[in-house]
């Protein structure tokens, strides 16, 4: 499956990646033969096999409804790139 | 892209003029036109902890206290479904008549924005936990309709992101961040914004007849997002949809929904496409605006949630489920009206919530008069509750203490008046009196007792004696003249009944 540019600069802006237009190349590239790799995948017949969402095959694996240890306040904005004494910063979301 | 700024260009103006047009779009022209609405309502669910974590769910705390390592997004960190979570939207899909999933599996939903640290929401997409259902509504000219559900699933909420007048940044809480919702997805049944309004006083209500969900909108519980379009009535296809957020009151769902219905045919009028997109509205002016932060492009990229396995609602956890369910409003109003034989209008106040229904229907387990137990409680109990704004919970009168009133009312040892007037307002201070002894000790027991009304009855006609022959020669109207003035001679305490009875009796032979 030939991955066009186009679909390179979607992707790297759903993932907020950035890189030059000879950088989208390569990975245009890499996405490609990585596909093709995974397209062999079609030459098996799943009919009547039922998609695998886990690697597992636990079920409900749940929790009761009680309140547990918290982050401290503190311990919780350690690594915010910018914060105040109550809140996380981050740049302006709506003008 | 270019139509979108154009149309926005001449939205900017549209909006401005919007009170001029308003009042220009005739009813012919809107009559052409059928609104068609769906909604999607998020719940936040009442458990004490997160949906995938245990960091408390309690609101109005500190900012960014009520935090943990899997809320914040930290990597190495595994999530764990909330049981009760569970429940609770399986619940609320037994209410709503909707198929339940057995077999549950989560969703990864990916976007980036600062209120969501994981940079996905775990969510539900192909097999939402109930499929299908329905809300039963009833509007004001007593129609009543059903709005078809198309899906029920449970997903998480997002931080708080506060954009603040003057600053710089964007301060973002997590409190909220990982508390359980359910989103209640519409079907576009909804014709009208009466019957979307009807439609959210359902949904609360039954969230809080299930506990589930404190259905506060003001505080965010609750909130609605409407996907509205227009088409020419007797159309097959939809119209192009625009999806309006930020409506925080019922209110403020139905005028979003008015104004959209006329700014869409006004564009249609005009010849201009209706764009796809997402509109915030504005409270001050009742109006709504296009939202042009998020990307135009929502690719969320759903894909089966690896870090959890499925949940599977067996036949034994789905019995237990539905064993706990408690009495819904349709029930109790069904068995109100059939079973009571209460007119559709007490029904429909009695079981507005579910206490004062529930302290109704204790009360009528207790008493066999259940249209004076109703005017007992739309009356003197509602009101006593509103004006001291008072849950039914704190009202200082038991059902048995009301049932010994109604009783007093039902022996004929009182009338309803001085029944709510005169031993009612003792009652809620004397908490230990029975009505019986409140009504003797203020000497209100009625005289019923032919022997001891006689007397009065014949000193008051032998008083007025003119007024009898007038009376005897065809005045009948006197009938009330008579009555008053043994009413007056027995200090209010005659029953009126066996008074009237008596003097007919004598009057006319």
């Amino acid at each position: 499956m030939q991955i066009d540019l186009n679909t390179v600069k979607k992707m790297a802006h759903l993932a907020r990646l950035e890189f030059d237009e000879k950088g989208a190349e390569k990975i245009k590239n890499d996405m490609t033969q990585i596909l093709d790799w995974v397209e062999q995948l079609n030459e098996v017949d799943t009919e009547g096999v039922e998609p695998l969402t886990t690697m597992s095959s636990e079920v409900n694996v749940l929790r009761e409804d009680k309140v547990g240890e918290h982050l401290s306040h503190e311990r919780g904005l350690a690594n915010a790139p910018q914060k105040d004494s109550d809140y996380f910063r981050v740049p302006k979301v709506l003008e | 892209m270019l139509l979108a700024l154009e149309a926005s260009i001449f939205e900017t103006n549209f909006i401005e003029q919007h009170e001029i047009i308003k009042n220009m779009l005739s009813a012919e022209i809107k009559d052409k036109y059928e609104l068609v609405v769906g909604l999607e309502v998020h719940a936040q669910l009442l458990t004490k902890s997160k949906m995938y974590a245990t960091d408390s769910t309690e609101y109005g705390n500190l900012p960014n206290t009520h935090i943990s390592v899997l809320t914040l997004g930290h990597p190495g960190t595994l999530p764990k479904v909330n049981r009760k979570a569970v429940e609770f939207a399986v619940k609320m899909g037994l209410a709503c008549n909707s198929q339940i999933t057995r077999k549950n599996i989560f969703a990864r939903k990916n976007y980036f924005y600062p209120d969501l640290p994981k940079g996905y929401q775990i969510t539900q997409d192909k097999d939402p936990i109930c499929v299908g259902g329905e809300v039963p509504v009833s509007l004001s000219d007593g129609t009543k309709k059903s709005i078809a559900l198309t899906r029920i699933h449970m997903e998480e909420d997002a931080g708080k992101s506060m954009h603040l007048a003057g600053e710089v940044d964007t301060l973002v809480d997590f409190n909220r961040a990982g508390v359980p919702l359910i989103e209640i997805v519409s079907e576009p049944d909804i014709r009208s914004s009466e019957e979307a309004y009807a439609y959210l006083v359902e949904i609360k209500k039954l969230v809080r007849y299930l506990d589930i969900c404190d259905g506060n909108m003001e505080e965010g519980s609750l909130r609605c997002d409407a996907n509205i379009s227009v088409r020419i009535r007797g159309e097959k296809e939809y119209g192009k949809k625009v999806e309006v957020k930020n409506m925080n009151s019922f209110r403020n769902v139905s005028r979003a929904i008015e104004y959209e219905y006329e700014r869409q045919i006004e564009l249609i009028e005009k010849g201009v496409e209706i764009i796809s997109e997402t509109r915030t509205f504005d409270a001050t002016t009742g109006t709504t605006a296009s939202m042009r932060t998020k990307e135009d492009l929502n690719d969320y990229r759903y894909f089966p949630e690896p870090d959890l396995s499925p949940v599977v609602v067996s036949e034994e956890w789905l019995e237990s489920i539905k064993v706990s369910m408690p009495s819904l409003p349709r029930e109790l109003h069904h068995k109100f009206v059939n079973e009571f034989g209460l007119p559709e209008y007490d029904a429909g106040v009695l079981t507005d919530s579910k206490e004062i229904a529930l302290y109704f229907e204790g009360l009528c387990k207790l008493t066999k008069n259940y249209k004076a137990a109703s005017n007992l409680m739309m009356g003197p109990v509602k009101s006593y509750l509103n004006e001291l704004t008072l849950h039914i919970s704190d009202f200082p009168i038991s059902p048995e203490r009301l049932a010994q009133l109604i009783s007093l009312i039902d022996e004929g040892k009182v009338n309803f008046s001085v029944a709510t007037q005169k031993i009612y307002p003792v009652m809620l201070k004397e908490r230990e009196q029975s009505p019986l002894t409140i009504a003797q000790n203020l000497n209100l027991i009625q005289e019923s007792d032919e022997g001891s009304l006689l007397p009065i009855i014949e000193s008051v006609l032998a008083e007025n004696e003119a007024k009898v022959a007038e009376y005897r020669s065809g005045k009948k109207g006197l009938m009330g003249m008579f009555m008053g003035q043994v009413m007056k001679k027995s200090h209010g305490k005659a029953d009126p009944k066996v008074a009237t009875k008596l003097l007919a009796e004598i009057l006319d032979n």
